[in-house]
């Protein structure tokens, strides 16, 4: 079902006039169909009722609405538009199709387009534009919070500036005695403007920003805006480049999937647990040093290919290395699993069930652990994971257990995989110079970070230039999953199903 | 039994420093060397490449508080004005002394007497993300792990800028975050100190002149110590912290 033929393409829930493109493909943008709202609508509904998701939703330049869906299961994603009414309202889809609701948001936020019917069309970066100009306080908010009101109810705001070294975001909880009974999360604290500095940004710039809209996912974000931009020129990076990718992404992988198991110890106060990953986290980021000269990988991957190859220390002593990580991993995660103290904490907290990961389209770590089994790896494989394979890890409680579990699977399969990329590595050329940028054109570039699914969706304008760029970092669409997380859930809980879900404020405010 | 097994088979993992030899991969891109002898009349390849305008030409001079520490400017160069070095050393005091024209770089020197009678024993910051990636705030978490243990200096992250002598600002400070610096800024009890961690934060980095942020720590809240980077190694950072608090001495 999952190799893509022409009979699976036919039973697709992408069927015209979806427009089906593989993730890392360039398309005329006259040869996306535009429909009328009302088509749009239902076409995006019903194909996101067969099996297909939203991954992204964007605003073209002409007031053009897109929507770029995904279907997992034939590996092809779709693309339809439908042009903005006049007036700029148009009736919202999340009232149908939950998994809308960010990026409806977003487009109201950005573009001022108005999704009549939203049930909660609150900004979601705070934009000033929206209140008042950039000199005006963040307060009286026009925006207030959900509240549950009645006897014993009780509110608690948190952040955004919080206890540790942190992102700022700001979280109000709606509790009943210690029982959580809503959570709303309020991001836009880190808002730089990414998408709109990155198309006035002179090349080198962009690639620099793509690396910073996500710090700790320096890699997948420059290699979803690389692979962007090759399909936009129609390059093709070197083979040797696709593998060296594909490590450097394993090993962001690896790192952040281990220095999360080592804070999930540390909030559940098994310091050990914490200190030996926390310990062997920066092991994994010095491979990456050792091959790019940054432990977060920055500086490696560029439109073309990558800039480095075989690591620094020699094939032989890295491996030697990753040997010693993997042992490591392996002893320090068999005791910490084996922990009463941390395993009753784990099990049964924060629990998302599958219906609510498929209904919010959740990606990466948390909707497997919540039993969807998606991974862009697999699913929509660009680069080296056309040559190879790995298997999703995928667990069905959906709790901090399941979520941590996870963590663990996959940083031992990238371990498995940067070996034998390593060991098999050669001497190549390690990128090709970039062709002309096609004019009129829209290119999806899907990766799957370590935290899940990264989308780039980049455009261009009559004379090739970059005309619109959408960033979706998988943090996007999860954020509401912690919410939901927490639903029922004691607050004194809440540090520890953060930690499990670890997303991205700067991801997400861009 | 385990547990206590697992513990002995970790060992002591701390490294030697500041006492020890330490040195960083070959390929870590620590502090550029620049000689502006070796340019060419009106070559600019260095300076078009930089992702953040780090590099003037005629004569040539490198900015290491915008400098990202990416690979173009020493890829552009032709002529090896330009060169790279994986020395972590790089803190500096003031925002002129990271300003390299081919002298000797001014490292951070140590606070006066009265600063290092308050804080050399005991150093309490406060960590402000206004606008950072996660990066800054990943690798300055890190000085805590066992490898670096920044708490044997007596240096410790606390929780309220209450309890603490000073703040560690990251990120290009966004319009959302402006205030919220200033209220934990003001709440820091006198004297205090003020350390910016990462281009973002000393000059804006790859984020500067966006319409939502300013270009880092505003002029009005003055800076005690300056970490560049993109984001600073933790060895970056403990050594600018071991400099200020006069716990390394400039050889």
């Amino acid at each position: 079902m999952r190799d893509g033929d022409a009979n699976t393409v036919l039973l697709s829930a992408l069927a015209p006039p979806i427009r089906a493109v593989r993730s890392g493909e360039a398309v005329v943008r006259a040869d996306i169909s535009s429909v009328s709202m009302d088509d749009f609508r239902r076409t995006v509904v019903s194909a996101c009722s067969a099996k297909a998701r939203l991954a992204a939703m964007a605003v073209l330049p002409g007031r053009v609405l897109l929507a770029v869906l995904a279907d997992d299961r034939c590996q092809r994603l779709g693309l339809l538009c439908t042009d903005v009414p006049v007036d700029g309202r148009y009736p919202a889809l999340t009232p149908e199709l939950p998994q809308a609701q960010a990026f409806e948001r977003e487009i109201h936020e950005k573009h001022g387009i108005v999704p009549e019917g939203h049930p909660w069309p609150k900004p979601l970066r705070r934009h000033s534009e929206l209140e008042g100009g950039p000199d005006a306080p963040l307060g009286p908010d026009p925006y207030p919070f959900f509240r549950v009101e009645g006897p014993g109810i009780h509110e608690v705001a948190v952040g955004p500036v919080h206890a540790g070294i942190i992102e700022p975001g700001h979280f109000r909880f709606q509790c009943h005695g210690e029982t959580v009974l809503h959570l709303e999360i309020q991001l836009g604290y880190q808002h730089r403007d990414a998408e709109a500095l990155l198309l006035r940004s002179s090349p080198a710039r962009r690639l620099a920003i793509a690396e910073t809209v996500a710090g700790d996912t320096s890699v997948g974000h420059a290699l979803a805006y690389s692979m962007a931009l090759e399909a936009l020129t129609g390059s093709t990076p070197p083979p040797q480049a696709e593998a060296v990718r594909g490590i450097a992404l394993e090993l962001e992988r690896l790192a952040n999937h281990v220095g999360d198991l080592g804070a999930l110890c540390n909030d559940v106060g098994y310091l050990p647990g914490a200190s030996w990953f926390g310990r062997l986290r920066g092991e994994f980021l010095n491979l990456s040093l050792e091959i790019c000269g940054s432990r977060f990988g920055r500086g490696l991957v560029v439109p073309g290919g990558v800039r480095f190859d075989l690591p620094a220390v020699g094939r032989e002593t890295f491996l030697a290395r990753l040997q010693a990580g993997d042992t490591d991993l392996r002893h320090i995660a068999d005791v910490v699993f084996q922990t009463p103290a941390v395993v009753s904490r784990f099990e049964g907290t924060g629990v998302v069930t599958t219906t609510m990961a498929e209904t919010l389209g959740l990606v990466g770590v948390v909707a497997r652990a919540s039993g969807c089994d998606r991974d862009v790896r697999r699913d929509h494989p660009a680069g080296i994971f056309r040559r190879t394979s790995i298997e999703p890890a995928v667990a069905s409680s959906g709790g901090v257990m399941a979520r941590s579990q996870i963590r663990r699977r996959e940083a031992e399969s990238s371990i498995a995989f940067v070996r034998e990329q390593v060991e098999t590595l050669s001497d190549g050329a390690r990128n090709v110079a970039l062709g002309e940028t096609r004019p009129r054109a829209l290119a999806v570039a899907l990766v799957e970070g370590w935290r899940g699914e990264i989308v780039h969706v980049a455009a261009t304008d009559d004379k090739g230039r970059l005309c619109a760029y959408q960033v979706v970092d998988p943090s996007f669409h999860n954020w509401l999953g912690l919410a939901m997380a927490m639903r029922g859930g004691q607050i004194s809980d809440f540090p520890l199903c953060n930690k499990s879900f670890n997303l991205s404020y700067a991801g997400h405010d861009l | 039994m385990r547990r206590l097994w697992e513990r002995l088979r970790q060992g002591y993992r701390t490294i030697d420093f500041p006492e020890g030899h330490t040195e960083l991969s070959p390929r870590f891109r620590g502090r550029p060397v620049v000689d502006p002898s070796r340019c060419r009349a009106g070559c600019r390849r260095c300076a078009d490449a930089c992702p953040t305008a780090a590099i003037q030409t005629d004569p040539l001079r490198l900015d290491l508080g915008a400098c990202l520490f990416c690979p173009s400017c020493v890829e552009n160069c032709g002529e090896g004005a330009i060169t790279s070095t994986n020395d972590f050393r790089l803190a500096a005091r003031t925002r002129g002394d990271l300003v390299l024209s081919g002298g000797e770089m001014r490292l951070a020197t140590a606070l006066d007497r009265r600063l290092r009678k308050l804080f050399g024993r005991s150093l309490k910051l406060r960590q402000v993300s206004a606008g950072g990636c996660n990066a800054c705030e990943a690798d300055l978490n890190v000085t805590g792990i066992v490898v670096f243990d920044i708490g044997r200096f007596g240096i410790q992250f606390v929780a309220s800028p209450r309890h603490a002598d000073g703040i560690v600002v990251t990120g290009p400070v966004t319009t959302n975050m402006a205030l919220a610096l200033r209220e934990t800024y003001a709440a820091v009890p006198e004297p205090k100190l003020v350390i910016a961690a990462g281009a973002c934060a000393i000059s804006g980095g790859p984020f500067a002149g966006s319409s939502t942020c300013a270009n880092g720590i505003p002029a009005d809240i003055p800076v005690d110590l300056y970490l560049p980077g993109c984001p600073p190694h933790p060895l970056t950072i403990l050594d600018g912290l071991l400099r200020l608090l006069g716990r390394i001495e400039n050889a």
